[in-house]
């Protein structure tokens, strides 16, 4: 006996963009400084790393996976960026060099995952693991700064330039988020990956060529670190031999705040970008208001709990 | 002792489930519980067992008011319920899964496995079983599985037995196997109440049955004392003729053809079914049918063996290879393998087809609409809209989606495994006119189904396969049960 579904707005599919515009009203309310353009722009544009890493998470997270490489992508990648700029190769060149790379190895994720028969957790633990130590190896443990880094116009514009007064990364972000939204709500790609997630079996006995979809999902989400990567060497000007530790933890919570859920087939790229804002509006505002940043972490894990658990209380009301 | 139910009624919300229901069964009887899909017979049998609450109406034992709390407080009270899918944990061991929660334990507090798997053995002798339980319970067939969890109610002291479609899944042999041990423990006194779909087992094994329609209890009748028609009637509400459509096929040329297919579970099966044909698949359960439909299809691996399609050799890899061919696959599993189930019957309806929607790399949704409204209409899918997710239907409307996903692929060899397995009266018909639609244009259709009466009166051939050898194949037209029954158990 089902009670019958109504056409009507779904307040839960709302949730965390209630919780953001609440976050914002009390931050505001306690520090007004919060909303002005100034800060707004700061706070989109810390946004943006995070945001990248996490619309590939999305997707990941759809079809029940989990992809914790990401951070240690955006680290390699950027420093076999930076390190190509610094031996002279034009910035644009090093920079699409480096995504490539990112796609690559995001595409060894998938393959492990889908040939090898890996589960996505361990898969993707071991190469986080691995791309950490090359990036070690690569770097012998000091940042690549300095040299061409400080004076390709194009290298420095990617991170910190600004286009009709926006920053740039925020542009990036934006386009990235068009394409991924397409992607995933528009196209028969994003119907496989919803289905994959939902049941692959089932979706495999329809055609899905499920293997493939994982694939190229791994793919999607070892680019879009890399290209975070190389926002992120932009904007500090040196690449870091530990950029991107725990990365893959913000943009996990990022999207499961969004309402994705961890057993796949559920969730949305819009839900996603709301919880990449939830997350840097939380860090920006308890900056603006002096919290401790020990404490910080803590009100994170806290908001992270919350927002899970009042998704699932919800979605347990509805059935 | 005696269970009466006197005027239940149970609504969720505005939804009146049950709105009067009487019935009423004894010590030494099985009573059957008969009625389409969401005639409200679990919900009866929850309320009984404790799982849910009445809204008014009385339930007496012994002539005594009574209401359990829970299914335990139930079970503590000698009645048993053997859910459907049964809840056993697959990668535990026999022994382990009958004490789960009743684990007897040592002075330590320890687990006492031999005294437990002493007992375990001993309830198992009641019932002539002899179920090595040390084995996983995964490992053994849905049959025995049954059989342990008839034990468990065995050592609950269970005077009340409640089955819910327990022969669904089972082969002829482990139903009489069932049958038998529901004799015994009649004998000795136990009651059952008996959910079944199958029609036959009411004169085999019931002596009363109720039947149920709509929340309400229609009438109950002595076994002895009715015809399928009345119960038929009485289930539907109105008489629907012949349960089978007459077939009047006119078989073209040959769609499919199959040679020497051989692999896991089946060895050198050859067929060929032609467009406008029903070639009916008969068998026990673990003849190699569902697996040979399975490796065909590209689900599973082929060993060797030529598939031959409208006179052309091709090699089906992978499901999106056969669909590509024209080829289409309900699955017997409909929630693991048909359907996306928390997905809408839109997103599932299109699947197969969807790569053909795209327009400059976008779906075109109007198109999809279109698409999905025609085949839900074509096959009479009765749902709010094309947006509520699958797990809401009932399973005849669910079966009918995963119809359409194949109608809508365009198919023109499809391959329907048990198409009418838990799907009620009603829909089970309009499930054979759309097969016999489906054959008045072309479509070569191969049907495996372990109910007999619907193989002999829908397929125009039946191949019967037993132990993964091919036994025969004979022409449906005047062929018998007994006929189709001495080759699927070997006989010649």
């Amino acid at each position: 006996m089902m009670d019958k579904p109504k056409a009507k707005f779904d307040v839960t599919k709302y949730m965390a963009l209630i919780a953001l515009i609440i976050l914002a009203i009390v931050i505001t309310a306690l520090n007004p400084q919060f909303i002005a353009p100034n800060n707004l722009m700061n706070l989109f544009r810390q946004t943006s790393v995070n945001a990248l890493i996490a619309f590939g998470m999305t997707f990941v997270i759809l079809t029940s996976g989990i992809d914790l490489s990401v951070g240690s992508i955006l680290a390699l990648t950027g420093a076999i960026t930076a390190s190509m700029i610094l031996g002279g190769m034009p910035a644009w060149l090093a920079g699409l060099i480096g995504i490539a790379l990112g796609a690559v190895l995001g595409a060894i994720n998938g393959l492990f995952i889908t040939w090898g028969k890996v589960t996505p957790f361990i898969a993707t633990l071991a190469t986080m693991t691995i791309w950490r130590g090359a990036t070690y190896v690569f770097t012998g443990g000091n940042p690549i700064t300095g040299g061409k880094m400080n004076t390709s116009f194009f290298f420095q514009f990617i991170g910190q330039g600004y286009l009709f007064g926006i920053p740039f990364p925020i542009i990036i972000t934006l386009i990235a988020f068009a394409i991924c939204y397409v992607l995933l709500h528009k196209t028969a790609f994003g119907r496989k990956t919803f289905a994959l997630g939902g049941n692959e079996k089932a979706a495999f006995v329809a055609g899905v060529k499920t293997k493939k979809v994982l694939i190229t999902i791994y793919t999607i989400s070892g680019l879009l670190a890399a290209l975070a990567g190389f926002i992120l060497t932009s904007r500090l000007g040196s690449a870091q031999p530990d950029a991107g530790t725990s990365y893959e933890m913000d943009a996990i919570a990022s999207t499961v705040i969004g309402g994705a859920s961890l057993m796949g087939g559920k969730g949305r790229m819009s839900g996603t970008l709301v919880g990449a804002l939830l997350i840097a509006s939380l860090s920006n505002g308890m900056n603006l208001l002096g919290v401790n940043s020990f404490y910080q972490q803590i009100v994170k894990g806290v908001v992270i709990l919350i927002a899970v658990m009042i998704d699932s209380q919800t979605q347990k009301n509805r059935d | 002792m005696q269970i009466e139910m006197k005027g239940i009624a149970k609504a969720f919300g505005s939804n009146k489930v049950l709105q009067g229901v009487n019935f009423d069964v004894k010590s030494g009887e099985v009573h059957a519980l008969m009625g389409e899909n969401g005639a409200g017979k679990s919900t009866l049998m929850n309320i009984l067992t404790g799982l849910l609450q009445k809204d008014a109406g009385s339930i007496l034992i012994d002539g005594k008011e009574t209401s359990y709390s829970s299914a335990l407080d139930a079970e503590h009270h000698g009645i048993s319920f053997i859910h459907q899918e049964m809840n056993n944990f697959p990668q535990m061991s026999v022994v382990d899964n009958m004490f789960l929660n009743k684990e007897i334990k040592t002075k330590f507090g320890l687990m006492n496995q031999k005294e437990m798997k002493k007992q375990a053995k001993h309830y198992l002798e009641q019932l002539g079983s002899n179920i090595n339980v040390d084995q996983l319970i995964g490992n053994l067939t849905v049959g025995n599985q049954q059989m342990i969890e008839i034990a468990k109610s065995l050592m609950t002291d269970a005077k009340f037995i409640i089955m819910d479609e327990p022969t669904a899944a089972l082969t002829e042999n482990e139903t009489a196997i069932l049958f038998k041990t529901i004799r015994e423990l009649k004998s000795k006194g136990v009651g059952f109440i008996y959910i079944s779909h199958r029609m036959e087992e009411l004169w085999q094994i019931c002596d009363r049955v109720t039947v149920m329609r709509d929340g309400v209890s229609v009438n109950t009748y002595s076994t002895t004392e009715v015809k399928e028609d009345r119960i038929v009637k009485d289930m539907v509400g109105r008489d629907i003729g012949d349960y089978y459509p007459a077939r009047n096929p006119k078989f073209g040329p040959v769609a499919l053809k199959a040679e020497h297919l051989t692999g896991a579970k089946f060895n050198d099966i050859s067929f060929e079914v032609h467009e406008g044909e029903i070639l009916g698949f008969s068998g026990l359960m673990g003849a190699g049918r569902t697996e040979t439909m399975r490796a065909l299809f590209g689900i599973d691996k082929l060993k060797s063996g030529k598939i031959i399609l409208h006179g052309e050799e091709v090699k089906l890899s992978s499901p999106s290879e056969s669909i590509k061919h024209g080829i289409g696959f309900l699955t017997e599993d409909r929630k693991t393998e048909g359907l996306v189930l928390d997905q809408s019957l839109e997103d599932n309806i299109a699947l197969p087809s969807i790569d053909g929607f795209r327009k400059g790399g976008i779906i075109d949704k109007k198109a999809e609409d279109e698409f999905v409204d025609m085949l839900m209409k074509r096959l009479t899918v009765k749902a709010q809209s094309a947006n509520v997710p699958a797990r809401s239907l009932s399973g005849g409307n669910q079966q009918k989606v995963v119809l359409a996903k194949w109608v809508g692929s365009g198919s023109r060899v499809l391959i329907l495994d048990e198409p009418t397995r838990g799907v009620d009266v009603g829909a089970k018909k309009e499930i054979y006119k759309l097969m016999n639609q489906l054959t008045d244009r072309n479509v070569a259709i191969i049907m495996v189904s372990s109910d007999l009466p619907e193989v002999l009166s829908m397929s125009d051939r039946i191949k019967v396969l037993y132990e993964g050898k091919e036994m025969g194949i004979i022409d449906a037209k005047g062929a018998t049960q007994e006929q189709v029954m001495k080759l699927a158990t070997g006989g010649k």
